[in-house]
């Protein structure tokens, strides 16, 4: 499903140069689940926001099926795909605070230019999966971290993609809530999604089925 | 084609970003509001001042004695000049560029008008043939003084249109004799006068007739001389040749300002003309200042927004958004509100000036704006805050999701 060839990632901040994703390959198959770990600043983050198209790398090949992602991709080619194919989870939400919880999960539909009724009602369907039917009309400050992600679960989710991208979606919730979140994952996992989480605490990356080590930006095993 | 849906994901946001929608709708609207009124004020003060020329002859000389200020050939300042009907003979024998020529006689307070029971009061003047076209009267009824009427010293009098209103009411005023100051005239005609009511509540007289009724012998209040299409320049030289010619002939000192007040229209006209001309360029200037303002102002709302809605921009592309629907969201939520916030300025200036249509004093009357100007206006600012807010939006729309995503 995923595959990346010595991908490789340097941010420059004016003179300095900071390699930080030095030739990864990794291979991850079709309805994985798996948690990527290591220590702040190991290049988690960076890696992820790749796979999401959200970024893009300086060397290497990463293919998400066989589609090779690279700088010939276009920037609306670059758009369907993190429309139709990955849904992405932020630690910080990253709702939109002047919409409702429906019509943030709706927007991805918007993209795809799905009517607005049939938007409205598979949002609810999907609210109602993580089990916010009832909190479909409010808006982001009027909820709960863990219902604010369960939010930004269900739009990841919404156009049906292919993977599922979170970058520790429990870093800003408290166990009991991060479990009830990863539960969702499971669940999203059992449809056959293929399932990417960064995480650095153990017991959320002992729910997963394989643990990808960064150290340094390279992988540890 | 109309889409329905992203014009709802338009008004959506804008409903939801109340504070800046209305500081942007209030940039525009403000300045093509105050653009409106700048332009209509402007062009009411022209129209009060252009007012003042309305109805007489534009190239005229109006003459009146004085009393002299000056001791000139053995004689005392304060000398009261006269003019008389020697002085008008003298003017049309010696001066062939003269076209028209009117002395007038002004008989002081109003004289009392009647006709069967009805009685009142009016100011009366009396001319000469030529009074009518120097004083830009138009007969409408009946006919003008003339020659025979001058000669002949009859008691016949033209009237404004607003006497005959109130005189006569229905009746047909040509022909029927009134009683004025207790002597009969027969009214020959009516006019009507651009100046106004005022100068039609009026009886014109032959001079000659006036002169001998009231006993003044040949005494003359003023000379106005009408001189056609004469050039600036020859009506500043048949003014000074007129009042040289004057002085002569009542022992005036040439540098006596008092003795003669002559009043050149052409020329007054011809300073109001040129007070226009920098009037409408300061108010050119002030407006493209306020344009110039407004862009600015607009500009950098929109600027500020798109940099606000940087985090925005990178949610929408992180879940499937491409650059140009990103940019025509921006586009079209902009072009939206700055139309429709000018259309409530040029609505809302318009308005203004409609309510001051009433007022109409000396310098001002009939504030009214080139519609076509403001409509441009308007267009131009709409336009610069679009603009304003593209080139950041489509800046805005290429970075990438993760850095738009932590930009605040
Ligand atoms: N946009 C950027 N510009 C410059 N340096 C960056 C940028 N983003 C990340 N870095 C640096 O790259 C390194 C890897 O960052 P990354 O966010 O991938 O780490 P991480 O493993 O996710 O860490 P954490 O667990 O703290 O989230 C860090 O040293 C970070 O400072
Ligand atoms: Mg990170």
């Amino acid at each position: 499903m995923i595959r990346l060839k010595n991908i490789n990632k340097s941010y420059t901040m004016g003179a300095n140069k900071l390699h930080v994703l030095k030739g990864l390959d990794i291979n991850i198959d079709e309805g994985a689940f798996v948690s990527i770990m290591g220590s702040s600043g190991s290049g988690k983050s960076t890696l992820l926001n790749i796979l999401g198209i959200l970024d893009d790398y300086d060397e290497g090949e990463y293919w998400l099926g066989d589609q090779l992602i690279d700088k010939s991709l276009s920037e609306k080619q670059a758009a369907f795909f993190r429309n139709q194919h990955i849904g992405f989870v932020f630690q910080s939400f990253n709702l939109l605070n002047f919409k409702t919880a429906q019509e943030n999960v709706a927007l991805p539909l918007y993209y795809q230019k799905v009517p607005r009724k049939e938007r409205a009602a598979r949002a609810l369907e999907y609210l109602d999966m993580v089990g916010l039917a009832d909190w479909a009309g409010h808006y982001p400050n009027q909820m709960s971290g863990g219902q604010q992600q369960r939010v930004a679960i269900s739009r990841a989710l919404i156009s049906n993609p292919q993977v599922i991208l979170a970058d520790e979606p429990t870093g800003a919730l408290d166990s009991k809530t991060s479990h009830e979140v990863m539960e969702i994952f499971k669940k999203v996992n059992g449809q056959g999604i293929t399932t990417i989480i960064v995480t650095h605490e153990d017991d959320i990356a002992e729910l997963t089925n394989q643990v990808i080590r960064l150290k340094d930006g390279q992988i540890e095993n | 084609m109309f889409d329905y849906d992203k014009w709802q994901e338009i008004f959506t946001s804008i409903g939801k970003h109340k504070l800046r929608t209305v500081l942007t709708a209030f940039g525009v609207a403000w300045g093509i509001f105050m653009l409106v009124l700048l332009l209509g004020a402007g062009k009411g003060l022209g129209n009060g001042i252009a007012y003042q020329f309305e109805g007489d002859a534009l190239n005229s000389l109006w003459i009146r004695p004085g009393r002299t200020s000056v001791p000139y050939k053995g004689m005392k300042e304060g000398r009261r000049i006269k003019l008389d009907n020697d002085d008008y003979k003298f003017l049309l024998d010696e001066f062939e560029k003269i076209e028209e020529l009117s002395g007038k006689y002004f008989l002081g307070g109003n004289k009392v008008a009647k006709y069967k029971e009805i009685a009142l009061a009016y100011d009366v003047q009396g001319i000469h043939p030529d009074g009518a076209i120097v004083e830009g009267l138009s007969v409408t009824k009946g006919r003008a003084l003339n020659y025979a009427d001058q000669l002949e010293n009859r008691k016949v009098a033209v009237i404004g249109e607003p006497v005959v209103e109130q005189l006569f009411k229905e009746e047909e005023p040509i022909g029927k004799m009134v009683t004025l100051d207790g002597a009969a005239y027969r009214i020959v005609g009516v006019f009507h006068d651009k100046e106004g009511e005022r100068s039609m509540r009026r009886f014109y007289l032959p001079i000659s007739t006036v002169q001998k009724v009231y006993s003044s012998l040949d005494r003359l209040d003023q000379l106005i001389i009408a001189a056609g299409d004469l050039s600036l320049a020859d009506m500043d030289l048949l003014e000074q040749k007129t009042k040289e010619a004057l002085q002569g002939r009542k022992m005036i000192a040439p540098d006596d300002r008092r003795a003669l007040r002559v009043f050149n229209m052409a020329n007054e006209y011809q300073s109001f003309v040129s007070l226009m001309f920098v009037m409408n360029g300061i108010i050119w200037m002030v407006g493209i200042f306020s344009m110039i303002a407004g862009v600015i102002g607009v500009s950098n709302i929109m600027l500020i927004i798109v940099k606000d809605r940087t985090k925005e921009i990178g949610i929408r592309k992180a879940i499937g958004a491409t650059p140009g629907s990103i940019v025509s969201m921006i586009f079209q939520e902009s072009i939206f509100i700055t139309a429709i916030a000018g259309y409530v300025g040029l609505a809302s200036g318009v308005g203004v000036l409609a309510l001051l249509q009433g007022v109409e004093s000396e310098f001002f009357r009939r504030p009214e704006v080139n519609f076509g100007v403001v409509f441009a206006a308007t267009v131009v600012l709409v336009l610069a805050g679009v603009l304003a807010g593209l080139l950041p939006a489509i800046q805005a729309s290429r970075i990438n999701p993760v850095t738009a995503i932590k930009s605040d």
